[in-house]
Formats: C-alpha cells, structure tokens, sequence
C-alpha cells in the first residue's frame, strides 16, 4: 500500500501530473471572484468563506477522472485488482494520494486567499480547520464517482454532474464553519458534523468505490 | 441468455398486460375528478385566493417525485441482491417519471410561491433538497445513457442509487441546518392537527391516488417497453450469429 501511495504521489507531481492544475484554478477563482464583485471589503468578506470552500470543491472536482482513468487506459488497475491488497484498500490509496496533491495544498493555500477576499480574522483558524477536515471527503467521495464512470470515454462531465449532488451535504457544513467562525460565534457543531461526514464517506465508500470498479472491469 | 435465467418477465408482460389498462383508467378517473373537484368545487382560501389550487397538483407531485426515488432505490436493491432483470428495468424505467414529477413540484411551486411568497424561487431547505434530488435523477438517468453494456449499467446505476439516497438523506438535514424555511410545514400528516382543513383535504386525496395510479401505470408502461427493446436487442444478436 505504500509503495501504490509512493508510485501514485509520483505519477501526479511528475510532468503531465495535473499537480498544480487544482491550485491554479482556486488562486484564478479568489482573484476573479473580487473582479466580479467589487472590490467592497464588507461584501467580499461576507462571501469569502462560500466562494473559498466552492472554489476548492471545483478544484478538487478537476483532478478526479485522474484517480482511476490512466490507469484504467493503460491496464494497470488489472493488475492492482489482482495484487494481494484488497480493490477497497486500493481505492482508499488512491483517494489518500488525491487528497494530498490537490486537499492538502488547497487547505495550506486558502489562507493567502482569505486575505484576497478580505476574510474576517477570526476565520483563518475555521478555513483551515474545515478544508483540512472537509477535503478528505471529497477526494473519496470524488474516488467513487470515478470508480462508476471509469468505464466512460470522456467521462468528465458525466462525471461532474454525479459527484457534485453528492458534495452538497460536505459544502453546506464546511461553508456554515467558516462563515460561523468568521462571525465570531460557536462554529463547533457543524465542524463535528463535517468531520462525521468526512469519517463516514471514508469508512463506506472505499466499498461502493471498488465494488464500482469490479463491475466496470468485468 | 442470462436475461431468462433470472428473471421471469415473460410472467410480469403477462400480469401487466392485464393489469395497464385498468390503473390507466382508473388514474385518469381519479385525477379528473380529483382536479375538477378541487378546481371548481372546493372555495378560495381566505388569505391565499384561488391560487390555493395548485395544491393539488404541487403535492402529489412532490410526494411521488420523493416516492419514486424510494421506489428506484428498492428495485435496486432488489437488482443489487436478486439479479431480476424486470426489477433494474422498473428502476431505469422509473427515473424519467420520478424527474418529471420533481419538475413538475419545482414549476407548480414557482407558480405559487410569486404571488404568494412574493418570489418564484427561495432558497428554502424544501426547494433546495427538491434542486438536489433534480441533480441526483438527472445524474441516474445520464449514468444509465452513458454506459453501454446493459447489465454494468445496471449494476452501476443501482450502486449509485443506493450511495445517492444516503447523500440525499444527509443534503435534506444539511439544509435544514443551512437555512430556515419559507416554506410551510407538513399540508399531510397522520395527526390531524396538522391537515389541511377537510374541503380541501378530500379532492386532495383523490388527486394524490390520481398521481399514485399514474406513476404506476407510467412505470408500467415504460417497464414493458424496455422488455421489449430488451428482446429485439436479443433477437438481432440472435440473428447476427446465425
């Protein structure tokens, strides 16, 4: 599992990766959001926490057809339900490797953002508390929606249109506890069910994921 | 063919042969003069007006738009665990219906939400999770087009049913949490207090069982039609190999 969790790592920072694609995108969302706004420090403030958790869900929805397409193309994800590590742990690498090219940088990058979109104080702390718990849910949750259309040729949009109503629930909390904790009030409850969230979509879905795969490889 | 082996649909074109004409009939029955009775014969609410009559279209639509999610989701599983082929068929053939209804909620809601509210569309945690399940059908409907072999579709499409209703269990409660409602609370309900008052309730029954039959008689139909299509694709394979 290591050795996938090292091989996949490398595969997605090397050239051609898409390594920087998802950063990009959520440094090109926080500068043209003000752009189109207005540059009201109040009103950007008031929409930084949504416009930041929305803009890293889209980058993380970019990358997602990489989990699972390549090496669907070239035959390698045979081999890898073949080996001795069950499809499930497979999935749950590869959602891990997914979270730590695209979830990780976002989390560590969203505060620079915060300050472009003139992000109260008090909501840093909450920003990277909640992308830091909340990311991990849409890499497997992303890792599903690829498993079911790992079969479709240029699957992206189909693709999109599945995952998205599934991040509604993840966007909702992650969004509420930044925007709670800019304010100023008690932002523990939706950060607890964020979290329920995260730990329930990565304890189930790794199933769903392979059991997805299995079918499309049949 | 595997389709023979399991399922037995030979027997399900027979029973709804008989049965289509009779839930037909008696859904176009119920649903004229469940809407005649509430259109012309049931008085103006005393705030709402007239506009109080789209309930009858607005909430059978909005429960079966609901229903036929579960019903989608029980076939599935069904699918998932028995591999009756009739069973993932019924869901394939459910989820256009299922959608139309759910627009038809949104659209009838529209309608009645700008008099009323003041506004065609609020982000109320009801129209939200409605928004949401419109995602969720389209995204069923659009992964059974996309996939080209019949039984990966259908087991893709269940796997995603059965995930999609959990999600869309946790996007009704996220809602909630995410707003408060414009939107009135429960029109039907076993406890009486809640109910609408009885001259409208009754011509409402009559509607929801209109709408009841007709999802039944649309799935049906639509179910029998994709038997067919099931066989002329076994009947040109068939050929092709002879």
């Amino acid at each position: 599992m290591w050795a996938l969790l090292i091989r996949d790592l490398r595969l997605a920072v090397r050239a051609g990766g898409g390594f920087g694609l998802g950063l990009a995108f959520f440094l090109l969302v926080a500068v043209l959001v003000p752009l189109g706004v207005g540059p009201e420090g109040d009103v950007l403030g008031r929409i930084a926490p949504g416009i930041l958790w929305v803009g890293a869900l889209l980058a993380c929805l970019l990358s997602l057809d990489r989990i699972f397409a390549l090496d669907f193309e070239d035959g390698s994800l045979d081999l890898l339900t073949t080996s001795p590590i069950p499809l499930e742990g497979v999935v749950a690498v590869k959602a891990l490797a997914h979270w730590v090219v695209t979830g990780l940088p976002l989390t560590l990058a969203a505060p620079v953002l915060g300050v472009l979109l003139n992000l109260p104080v008090g909501g840093y702390g909450w920003l990277v508390l909640s992308l830091l718990l909340g990311t991990p849910a849409l890499s497997v949750i992303g890792a599903f929606g690829a498993a079911l259309v790992v079969g479709v040729k240029r699957g992206g949009l189909l693709l999109s249109l599945l995952v998205l109503p599934l991040y509604v629930p993840t966007l909702i909390f992650g969004a509420e506890v930044v925007s709670r904790g800019a304010a100023g009030q008690a932002a523990s409850v939706p950060l607890l069910l964020l979290a329920g969230i995260t730990l329930g979509a990565a304890a189930l879905l790794p199933f769903a994921a392979a059991a997805a795969i299995r079918i499309n490889l049949r | 063919m595997s389709i023979w082996e399991y399922a037995n649909p030979k027997k399900f074109m027979q029973t709804s042969a008989w049965l289509l004409p009779w839930v037909t009939g008696l859904a176009l029955a119920c649903l004229v003069a469940g809407l005649i009775w509430g259109f012309f014969f049931t008085p103006d609410d005393f705030r709402q007006g007239s506009t109080v009559k789209i309930i009858y279209l607005h909430v059978p639509a909005a429960m079966m738009a609901i229903n036929a999610w579960v019903m989608m989701l029980i076939t599935s599983l069904i699918w998932l665990v028995r591999r009756h082929h009739v069973s993932a068929l019924a869901a394939k053939a459910a989820a256009p219906v299922g959608l139309t209804f759910t627009v038809i909620a949104l659209l009838t809601g529209a309608f009645w939400g700008q008099p009323m509210w003041g506004t065609w569309w609020a982000w109320d945690p009801r129209l939200t999770s409605f928004l949401i399940l419109t995602l969720f059908y389209l995204g069923y409907i659009a992964l059974w087009q996309a996939i080209e072999d019949p039984d990966t579709a259908a087991d893709l499409t269940a796997v995603l049913c059965l995930v999609g209703s959990v999600f869309a269990l946790l996007s009704r409660y996220a809602v909630l949490f995410w707003n408060q409602g414009l939107h009135q609370g429960a029109s039907l309900s076993l406890d009486k207090e809640e109910n609408v008052a009885d001259v409208f309730w009754f011509p409402l029954l009559v509607c929801i069982a209109g709408f009841v039959l007709l999802f039944v008689a649309l799935v049906l139909m639509r179910t029998r039609t994709e038997i067919r299509a099931r066989r002329v694709q076994a009947l040109l394979a068939r050929e092709r190999l002879a």
